[in-house]
């Protein structure tokens, strides 16, 4: 089982905000080992405020997890000639290798679009695309695709009322980390909002790291890559010949 | 079983990759190529990055080589001094190769050309190949109506004998130049560098039919000389691209040598021209479904890769 390691973490003394997150994780170290097969995560806290619960507008809560983000090539393929040959290409400069966003209605009702823009919240806006080719017009297709392909292997989640929120105080969510997760920090967000303004926002990081053996192969990969290589090979030689032995043994016995 | 593997970084069943490895390993066994032609897409297929596919195919691909070559020791099927002559061209074949390989990928074409590449040296390598030995098969069974063995005649004097550098290569039974051998490896080395294989599926029909050794001892030789070319293309993107996964590559050659051990036992009992037929389908066959793949309409248009990569 899964060791609940709850960390409560406090905030600095917030100026000028009436709301506060008060944050749990219920882990804040993802460990890959070597039967990693993806993971749970449960991120919950409450909100702390000085002052009764404003009636006019319910609060909303968004959470964000995001990945280590590389700049990634998005080709698509044309038929030339009857087969199907790469040719444009699209360079997106910022794309999270991991993105979920968990809120607790449509995001279009808790948050407004320029609140989006200003805290990259919504997967599209998560993505960055500076500038496409200018013989590509259509350069927002390329953008689709690379969400489409990272949402088809789970690496792109959108889940539209997936946070619960008891009371205006008490709010949950859990994510499924997919089996291929790259390792680094992921920064998690909790936004706070009512009618589409972000009231609040707390930022934490959860790390997602390599453990043991699969620790070990890594850092000797790119630490030591002769010896690694090396390595390979002795063990490619040794299986080999220890097949061809113990079969011998096998037929001879 | 699930097993996260540390360099490709996905998460796959054990399981599926022993059995992939050990049927890749049969092949190794029976007809002498590496199976790297086999084992690299099937690989794309469960979700390992190519890049990552290729150079741990080539470590897998000097295991089975190994277990493979030494049964053939034993039954002194393996011509050293043929395989050390093709292996010189075969290094540097393959040094090459990687350099060409990295050009390609800089152009972003390198997915299509090796697809390319797979699709015309498999589709003239296995068609040859069938009709070859259908010929033959159907000569040694007008034979054996006729009442008496069948001699294969082949042309055994073409350009290949006018070259000089001649050499005896004893355990083929052969009096060649040295420069059809060297020039066989080096294109082999050349190829299994972009294409991501040990070139077996090149090398063996190469030396059958070009240098005309004996089927037989065809077999362990190639095998023999790709174990190198193989290692030093794993070696080289180990240090170069830090791509091999040692994880990966342990899965698959376990499930590899031990299918290594079978083939070269059925591979034994089986005839020359059947062995040839059988080979030359399973080439055609996969050059077909590589074939397919570049002219039907693909279900995602799309593909990514991080900037600067293939």
């Amino acid at each position: 089982m899964r060791l609940l390691l709850v960390l409560l973490l406090t905030l600095l003394p917030a100026l000028g905000q009436a709301e506060e997150v008060v944050l749990g994780l219920s882990r804040n170290n993802v460990a890959i080992t070597a039967n990693f097969d993806g993971s749970e995560l449960l991120i919950f806290g409450a909100v702390k405020r000085e002052e009764p619960i404003r009636q006019d507008l319910p609060l909303e809560v968004i959470i964000t997890v995001t990945g280590p983000s590389t700049a990634v090539t998005v080709r698509r393929k044309e038929r030339t000639f009857g087969i199907w040959v790469n040719r444009d290409s699209v360079d997106v400069d910022v794309a999270p290798s991991f993105y979920a966003v968990a809120t607790t209605g449509p995001m279009t009702d808790v948050l407004k679009d320029i609140e989006d823009l200003r805290y990259k919240i919504s997967i599209n806006r998560a993505i960055r695309s500076v500038g496409a080719p200018s013989n590509i017009l259509d350069a927002e297709r390329f953008t689709d695709a690379l969400i489409r392909i990272r949402q088809n292997r789970g690496l792109y989640l959108e889940d539209e009322g997936g946070v619960e929120l008891d009371e205006q105080t008490l709010f949950r969510t859990s994510l499924r980390l997919p089996a291929n997760l790259t390792e680094g920090r992921y920064k998690t967000r909790i936004f706070l909002t009512r009618g589409g303004d972000v009231i609040s926002n707390y930022e934490t990081e959860i790390e997602v790291r390599k453990v043991g053996l699969e620790r070990w192969l890594y850092s000797l990969s790119r630490n030591q890559p002769m010896l690694y290589g090396l390595m390979s090979l002795a063990i490619a030689v040794a299986a080999g010949w220890g097949a061809s032995e113990a079969f011998r043994l096998l037929r001879n016995s | 079983m699930q097993i996260y593997l540390p360099i490709a970084e996905v998460s796959v069943n054990a399981f599926l990759l022993l059995g992939l490895g050990g049927l890749v390993g049969v092949l190794s066994g029976m007809f002498g190529v590496g199976g790297g032609f086999l084992i690299t897409p099937l690989l794309f297929f469960i979700g390992i990055p190519p890049a990552v596919a290729v150079a741990t195919s080539a470590n897998q691909i000097v295991a089975s080589s190994i277990s493979g070559v030494l049964a053939h020791f034993r039954r002194r099927t393996v011509d050293l001094k043929m395989g050390c002559v093709t292996l010189v061209g075969g290094l540097i074949g393959a040094a090459l190769g990687v350099v060409v390989f990295n050009y390609l990928k800089s152009l972003g074409q390198v997915d299509l050309l090796v697809r390319l590449c797979y699709v015309v040296f498999l589709g003239i390598v296995g068609g040859l190949m069938f009709i070859e030995s259908a010929n033959a098969i159907r000569r040694s069974r007008q034979a054996a109506k006729a009442g008496r063995s069948a001699p294969v005649k082949r042309n055994k004097h073409n350009w290949v004998h006018a070259l000089p550098f001649k050499m005896r290569f004893r355990t083929s039974g052969l009096y060649i130049s040295v420069i059809p051998p060297i020039f066989v490896g080096f294109a082999v080395g050349i190829l299994s560098a972009v294409m991501g294989a040990g070139g077996g599926f090149i090398m063996v029909p190469a030396m059958i039919y070009l240098l005309h050794m004996p089927t037989k001892v065809v077999i362990g030789t190639s095998l023999f000389q790709i174990i190198f070319v193989a290692g030093f293309t794993t070696f080289l993107h180990a240090t170069t691209n830090y791509t091999v996964d040692v994880v990966l590559a342990l899965l698959l050659l376990i499930g590899g040598v031990i299918g290594a051990q079978f083939g070269t036992q059925i591979g034994t009992r089986m005839k020359a021209e059947q062995l040839r037929i059988l080979l030359a389908l399973l080439v055609v066959m996969v050059c077909v479904k590589l074939g397919l793949e570049l002219v039907l309409h693909p279900s995602e248009l799309y593909t990514l890769a991080p900037v600067g990569e293939g």
